[in-house]
């Protein structure tokens, strides 16, 4: 495989605003975020409100200027584009959302809203562009008569599949995808998850998935990186990540996840507290207010641990070689 | 045990444009016991939330609940309640607690001023006694400094924190009976995992009935007694917890099952529901699940009723009448 996408010390900060926060330190959004993507692959993004996973997944894209750091997409170093090559470039990459109607102008029809961007980039002319968005329709699973029709007459499904046919309609090798399924119903989330798993297997697409939901991120990536306050804290291949986690954050979002089997008595770890304001990040390690690690100790308050290789992933913990499965403390 | 909530065929209908009336909920018959909960499962649109307001009345107009409907409280006919005696078992003897506490909170007033607010109304204690169990309260909801929040404003809390004060103001009251309508789906997961343990907690000490309104099969099975299924309106499958879970009967409960990513077990493609759900406007005559079933046959004109497939178990499909479905009912209960 090759590498379609790096990240290296990625930083975004966002300047507290409002009446009364004049002097407040910048909320941390992303503080220090490196990885890669390969051609054809999907990373997955994991956590919880406010750890910067969509903050990521905004500025790799360059939706939003980054604060520091660099980032290469094909070659080209996405930060240093002026204008003109930047929307070259937005061809190659795009983005969907978790809520695609929010993102669909109510008064354009479907059909005008998926050619829009082959208009932009002149990837066809007259009667072509419409035979082109009719193929997007069916490729999304959607009858091509619908691109005369208008976003509110759809539902929640058939909306991600528009956003969707309107990302590929400029033939993207990557896509973010923002919590694309976070909103939609359970048998309305298996569809979107198989055609999304299609369109990778028959355009080569890379995804970089963002979610919070670990068991449709087993489902759909081959990768996972785990983020809290701002950092990756754990990342590898998806099943060791999950069945031997080394960061005791991962080990605590695994352990809440429901599992639909009344028979299994899995341990949970239940995390004390709240999460830190990403303004005030706590000194040394980002989680080591909320730790259960039984071998946490003063060096956790101090010393910021970085990401390196423990067993099978990458881990940003000092004692990640002690790690305990959530099941051994259960039985403790 | 001792029966607190008794709902027999209850309907909700709505206007349509056409002048007719059409029914989201249509003819659910359910149960809850001291210390149960019972979890109420579905879609968006399937009707179960509609189902938990009209337990207090609180349909929103111009709906209403149908004649023939029964719901009774222990020994009190609800739908017979007017004026001040209707208010009274709101929150006194169901309590509800909602997905977003936000919205449900007064940003205006404090945490602590908002559960005594709920004391007071239904118990006549004085100002200082009240912000004495409102305090007792957080405690009991394990809220962190529950001195310190007992002054904080709802925009001061977290969204963990936000749903514990809202179930400590639910339980202000010592309902007998606590509505959960989608409770922690808008929270973390971590955080979920705290408030679920609390409600637990609370149904465990506190002897309380919990009806638990969900989409994620997932929470229901660490947590539920037992479960009904519901699709367009209706109770589609209900049973026990594990015999749901180890023989989900019905196509639509299959479909579910199978349409749910899983965190272990092998990896496979996931297998959808084909289509959408329906609209309440256009359900399907006979069986409503008929369009999307891919089990559906000749008989799936006709509507089928609760049929028994298992022990105390029933699924409304006609399958249960298939000679199969027969075989193992009579293997599993003999």
């Amino acid at each position: 495989m090759t590498s379609l996408l790096q990240v290296q010390d990625l930083v975004k900060y966002y300047a507290s605003s409002g009446l009364f926060r004049g002097g407040d330190p910048p909320v941390r959004a992303v503080d220090g975020v490196s990885f890669e993507v390969m051609r054809g692959e999907t990373l997955a993004l994991v956590g919880e409100s406010g750890c910067g996973k969509s903050s990521v997944g905004r500025t790799v894209i360059r939706l939003q200027e980054p604060t520091s750091g660099r980032v290469v997409f094909e070659d080209n170093d996405v930060f240093a584009l002026d204008r003109k090559s930047l929307r070259r470039l937005r061809r190659r990459m795009q983005i969907i959302f978790q809520d695609p109607y929010s993102s669909l102008n109510p008064r354009m029809t479907v059909g005008a809203a998926i050619a829009e961007g082959i208009e932009i980039h002149r990837l066809a002319v007259g009667a072509e562009i419409g035979r082109r968005v009719g193929a997007l329709l069916e490729e999304v699973g959607l009858d091509p008569g619908y691109a005369r029709r208008y976003p509110h007459e759809f539902s929640g499904g058939q909306r991600q599949r528009i956003g969707i046919a309107r990302a590929l309609a400029v033939e993207p090798s990557f896509i973010v995808c923002d919590e694309p399924v976070s909103a939609l119903d359970v048998s309305v989330q298996a569809q979107v998850l198989n055609l999304l798993a299609d369109l990778q297997r028959d355009r080569g697409l890379a995804y970089l998935f963002i979610a919070h939901d670990l068991a449709v991120v087993r489902q759909i990536a081959r990768r996972v990186a785990v983020m809290y306050l701002g950092r990756i804290v754990e990342s590898g291949p998806t099943e060791p990540l999950l069945s031997n986690p080394r960061h005791p954050y991962t080990v605590a979002l695994r352990s809440a996840v429901p599992e639909p089997d009344p028979g299994r008595k899995h341990a949970r770890i239940v995390l004390s507290g709240d999460l830190p304001s990403p303004s005030k990040p706590p000194p040394g390690c980002p989680f080591h207010t909320r730790c259960w690690h039984p071998a946490r100790d003063e060096r956790c308050r101090i010393e910021v641990p970085l990401l390196r290789p423990v067993e099978e992933t990458f881990a940003a913990c000092h004692y990640a070689e002690l790690t305990p499965a959530a099941e051994a403390l259960a039985e403790a | 045990m001792t029966r607190v909530l008794d709902v027999r065929d209850l309907s909700v209908s709505f206007p349509a444009a056409d002048g007719r009336r059409f029914h989201p909920v249509d003819g659910v018959s359910l149960t809850l016991d001291r210390g149960e909960t019972l979890a109420l499962v579905g879609e968006s649109g399937c009707g179960k939330s509609l189902t938990s307001l009209a337990l207090l009345r609180l349909v929103p107009a111009p709906g209403r609940v149908d004649a023939g409907s029964v719901i009774r409280l222990g020994d009190t006919d609800v739908l017979a309640l007017k004026g001040e005696a209707l208010r009274r078992i709101r929150g006194r003897r169901i309590g509800m607690i909602f997905q977003d506490p936000m919205t449900s909170l007064n940003p205006v007033f404090t945490a602590g001023d908002q559960i005594a607010e709920g004391i007071r109304a239904h118990f006549r204690v004085s100002k200082s006694e009240a912000r004495a169990r409102a305090l007792r309260l957080l405690e009991e909801v394990g809220i962190p400094d529950p001195e310190e929040r007992l002054d904080a404003y709802p925009h001061q809390l977290s969204g963990g924190m936000r749903q514990r004060v809202m179930i400590a103001i639910a339980l202000a009251a010592e309902p007998e009976i606590l509505v959960a309508d989608e409770p922690t789906t808008a929270l973390d997961v971590t955080v979920q995992a705290q408030i679920l343990e609390v409600l637990d907690r609370l149904r465990r000490s506190r002897g309380m009935a919990v009806l638990l309104i969900t989409h994620d099969l997932g929470i229901v099975a660490g947590r539920a007694d037992r479960v009904a299924v519901m699709y367009a309106g209706q109770i589609v499958e209900e049973a026990g917890t594990a015999e749901l879970f180890a023989h989900p009967s019905h196509p639509y409960t299959q479909g579910l099952f199978a349409s749910v990513p899983r965190i272990t077990g092998p990896l496979r493609r996931l297998t959808p529901i084909r289509g959408t759900v329906p609209p309440p406007t256009e359900w399907p005559s006979g069986c409503r699940f008929r369009p999307r079933c891919p089990q559906a046959f000749d008989k799936s004109v006709l509507a089928p009723e609760l049929m028994p497939v298992g022990p105390g178990h029933r699924m409304r499909c006609w399958l249960a009448e298939e000679p199969a479905a027969q075989v193992e009912l009579s293997r599993r209960s003999g």
